[in-house]
């Protein structure tokens, strides 16, 4: 005899729940953690280059990358001054909460002021995983085109920030920049948005008060 | 991309929920999704299938109900499915929008035996 039960439950409690305990072990240690996420080559690992070069003097900073494979972009991170370990995911296609926890062992958290955490590319699934970090980042540029915001509508309502990097390229792409910020205004009303250029460093120096008065 | 971690999660809170009554088997699973919640039922099924072979769940039928996006407009009130081009109001432009539904993503309830 079949018997309904009711269970009105989110699906992913469960990533939630342990996004709460790296939460919980970030805030123990005095740890500021980000959540860098982006489409592929939209410069994640160029801004954290930049941003640990300039920030390595005042901050201890920890460099976690996620990727489906290779450790080149946890290499740069180091080469730059950054405390950095290597997730590969095997081909998933984001972190999660619990591959964070498991890579977090690697950092010595009493040791650190700031972790950056290096998402898989990709504009889907990520924003889908709550990883326990304070503020979730979005790296957009300029190439990737004034359309992302009305594409991938999920990603743009779950950050905390939006880094629109590549503005050096605007004189060359069509990119219809007021479009761009009405799709973000649109989806995440008042969100902190940063232009810079990773490659001149126009527009860095916002980014980095930012993460130093919140760290 | 992601359905392996979902149909783990679902396999987990159902086996967990039908063990709390006692059940023998799961049937059916009702899972509501939002149109924005960016999950693809068919590889959903398939992850499904593998997972829950030898648990109290094996065989169960997923179903989906899926909930399409509508936004309202906290100018002029309008209510309204965004389009593939714009998100904006479609009678002022506003800017200014509330997402009522569509990122809805929970498993509702399960039949066991």
């Amino acid at each position: 005899m079949p018997n309904r039960i009711p269970v009105v439950e989110k699906i992913l409690s469960a990533n939630d729940r342990l996004a709460a305990e790296n939460r919980a072990r970030f805030d123990a240690a005095g740890v500021f953690a980000i959540n860098i996420m982006a489409s592929p080559g939209a410069g994640k690992t160029s801004l954290i280059e930049k941003t640990v070069a300039a920030l390595k003097d005042r901050l201890r900073i920890g460099m976690i990358n996620g990727d489906i494979a290779t450790s080149f972009d946890a290499d740069r991170a180091a080469a730059a001054g950054a405390a950095a370990v290597q997730i590969n995911t095997g081909g998933d296609c984001h972190l999660d909460a619990v591959m964070l926890q498991s890579a977090l062992p690697q950092l010595d958290l009493s040791a650190l002021d700031l972790v950056i955490v290096e998402n898989v590319g990709n504009l889907v699934c990520p924003a889908e995983f709550a990883l326990g970090t304070h503020k979730s980042i979005l790296v957009a540029s300029i190439p990737e085109g004034d359309d992302k915001p009305y594409k991938y509508p999920g990603m743009y309502r779950g950050v905390d920030a939006v880094v629109i990097n590549k503005i050096d390229l605007l004189p060359y792409v069509p990119f219809r920049l007021d479009f761009f910020k009405k799709g973000i205004e649109a989806l995440n009303p008042g969100v902190t948005q940063f232009e810079l250029s990773c490659r001149t460093g126009e527009g860095l120096e916002p980014w980095l008060n930012w993460l130093l008065a919140q760290a | 991309m992601h359905e392996l971690a979902v149909a783990e999660s679902i396999l987990e809170i159902a086996v967990r929920h039908a063990k709390g009554q006692n059940a023998q088997k799961i049937t059916d699973l009702y899972i509501v999704m939002g149109a924005w919640s960016s999950v693809v039922d068919d590889s959903l099924q398939f992850h499904w299938d593998l997972l829950s072979d030898g648990t109290i769940a094996k065989g169960a039928i997923l179903h989906f109900k899926r909930i399409p996006v509508e936004l309202l407009c906290l100018d002029c009130g309008q209510s309204y499915a965004p389009s593939s081009r714009d998100l904006l109001c479609p009678k002022c432009e506003s800017v200014k929008i509330k997402v009522k539904t569509g990122e809805e993503f929970f498993l509702e309830a399960i039949e066991v035996e």
